[in-house]
């Protein structure tokens, strides 16, 4: 199965965060990557630029709305995703439990509804 | 009905529902799909349920229900199923169906299906629910019954349950040892949970909660037999073992709670009560004490008593200080206290109690002012034990216990 990792922060405190965490921060992420993709488990992953860089678009009464900012404030923003392939939940739990932002923010782990899966 | 129709259709009901439970098992684990698996099976049981009280139970259960399912309900579930699904799960039914007439075993997969069931990924309040439905085949309304909220609710969580495990890719698969330890928790727990619904109608007179403690009993054997090798297994065996033995001593022949220590011996279950002991034993050889084993070490201890000893109470209270330590919460403290009571005497026990009042969940748990109340009394604190006695009995469900309760409390104002 496909699973997406969604990874939510504070970006504020990582935007603050001092030099030196904020290159540590970078490195687990580029250590953890590559286990992915040793793993032959990585099949996309990017970061996002923080909210103060999104563009939120709602088309109401055949008006577009252009909104700047995120959909929703919320106290940790999406800031960045992978995409796994895995067996199972409990290796998609695994892979989310090592991803840095577990122990800085929360990871959710949702699975792709697949095309093949509109048929049952 | 008449005795020997009831056993019939007791026999055929208890074969069909071991049948069932497999056989979800078997397709789930195959579908990754437990509603799904359900659908397949679920007009094949309702005929067996029909059907085996009269014809008595087939030779082979699951190959009969297997063969029902494809020739009486293929077109059902093609009608409930749509398209690539239905030809999926229908191919496959036919195809084990076929197997099944030649082989003799259907591997038993019902502990991978619980293992799903009582997922982390599963709300906890849902999982002991969800094991009763797929492994014994309940429906939402008797389950709903037992866990005392609406059919329509229950219904609901179960759907939502069954959608997660497919949606979400839970697996179909016992953990490896490593990760054991958890994931048999919530399984141990979920059974515990079924069992301790059905406890909580002593006097048996609602039939359906009354029937969750042996459902509870039969999910805790299997478990025992498939995986003997955690000593925790037997452990939750046992404890369950110990307090079923006592079901006939908890009321008076008036339907009057009857204390523990008060109860007559002879009403106790001696072969399940040895049978307990003996699992309690092959638990603790293995050398890993755990919740279930010391719970059920303190049942242990109270039916001393019936071979003319006198209740080991310095040993219970050993085993709550254990118990304390590894699985701390506040019935534990409560009984904890009450060991004290017996062994240092009430002031010590009521000193006991008192450490651990400032917990706001204690506020509404009667068995926490009972024990005040009790101990009060014993102490001469008249006031403090009314007091007491009265939130008890205000918090009591079972009218059995309040009328106990009731009773105690004119004991103190009379003196």
């Amino acid at each position: 199965m496909r699973y997406m990792l969604l990874i939510y922060n504070d970006e504020a405190a990582m935007a603050n965060a001092p030099r030196d965490k904020a290159e540590q921060t970078l490195a687990a992420y580029g250590a953890y990557t590559e286990a992915l993709k040793k793993s032959g488990a990585y099949l996309a992953g990017e970061r996002l630029r923080p909210t103060q860089a999104a563009t939120s678009i709602r088309l109401a009464n055949g008006k577009t709305n252009v909104l700047d900012g995120p959909y929703a404030d919320t106290k940790e923003q999406l800031a960045g995703f992978y995409m796994i392939e895995a067996t199972d939940i409990d290796t998609a739990m695994e892979w989310a439990a090592r991803c840095p932002a577990a122990s800085t923010g929360t990871v959710e782990v949702r699975p792709i509804w697949e095309m093949t899966d509109y048929l049952s | 009905m008449d005795g020997r129709s009831e056993m019939a259709r007791a026999a055929a009901e208890a074969a069909a529902r071991q049948s069932y439970g497999k056989l979800v098992a078997y397709l789930a684990a195959r579908m990754r799909d437990v509603a799904g698996a359900e659908d397949a099976l679920a007009d094949a049981f309702a005929a067996a349920l029909e059907r085996w009280p009269l014809s008595g139970v087939p030779e082979k259960p699951e190959a009969w229900l297997l063969a029902v399912a494809r020739r009486r309900d293929v077109d059902a579930v093609r009608r409930r199923l749509t398209g690539e699904a239905a030809r999926g799960h229908l191919q496959l039914i036919a195809e084990e169906a076929e197997a099944r007439m030649t082989n003799d075993e259907l591997p038993d997969e019902r502990l991978r299906l619980m293992f799903a069931c009582a997922h982390p990924a599963i709300e906890a309040s849902v999982r002991a629910p969800l094991i009763l439905q797929t492994v014994l085949g309940l429906d939402a309304a008797a389950i709903a019954s037992a866990f005392l909220v609406s059919p329509t609710t229950m219904g609901q969580r179960l759907v939502r349950a069954k959608n997660r495990i497919r949606e979400a890719g839970i697996p179909f698969r016992v953990p490896e040892r490593t990760e054991l330890g958890e994931r048999l928790d919530a399984v141990l727990e979920a059974i515990y949970a079924t069992f301790a619904e059905g406890w909580s109608d002593p006097a048996g007179t609602e039939t359906r909660r009354r029937n969750l403690a042996s459902e509870g009993i039969w999910l805790g054997r299997l478990v025992a037999s498939l995986i003997p090798d955690e000593p925790e297994t037997l452990g939750l065996l046992a404890l369950m073992l110990f307090a079923e033995a006592r079901r006939a001593a908890r009321r008076s022949p008036d339907g009057d709670f009857v204390p523990l220590a008060e109860q007559d011996t002879t009403l106790w279950d001696d072969t399940l009560i040895d049978e307990a002991e003996g699992l309690l034993r092959r638990a603790a050889a293995k050398g890993v004490i755990g919740r279930y084993q010391l719970e059920a070490a303190v049942q242990s201890a109270h039916t001393a008593r019936r071979r003319g000893g006198s209740t080991d109470w310095p040993a219970i209270r050993q085993l709550y200080d254990a118990l304390m330590a590894i699985a701390g919460s506040p019935v534990v403290a409560i009984n904890r206290a009450v060991a004290i009571a017996e062994v240092e005497g009430a002031a010590e026990g009521l000193a006991a109690l008192e450490r651990i009042g400032d917990d706001r969940r204690l506020a509404e748990y009667q068995p926490y002012w009972a024990a005040r109340a009790g101990l009060s009394a014993r102490l001469g604190k008249t006031a403090d034990a009314a007091e007491a006695y009265d939130r008890a009995i205000g918090l009591e469900r079972d009218p059995a216990l309040r009328r106990f309760l009731q009773a105690e409390r004119g004991k103190l104002v009379r003196n």
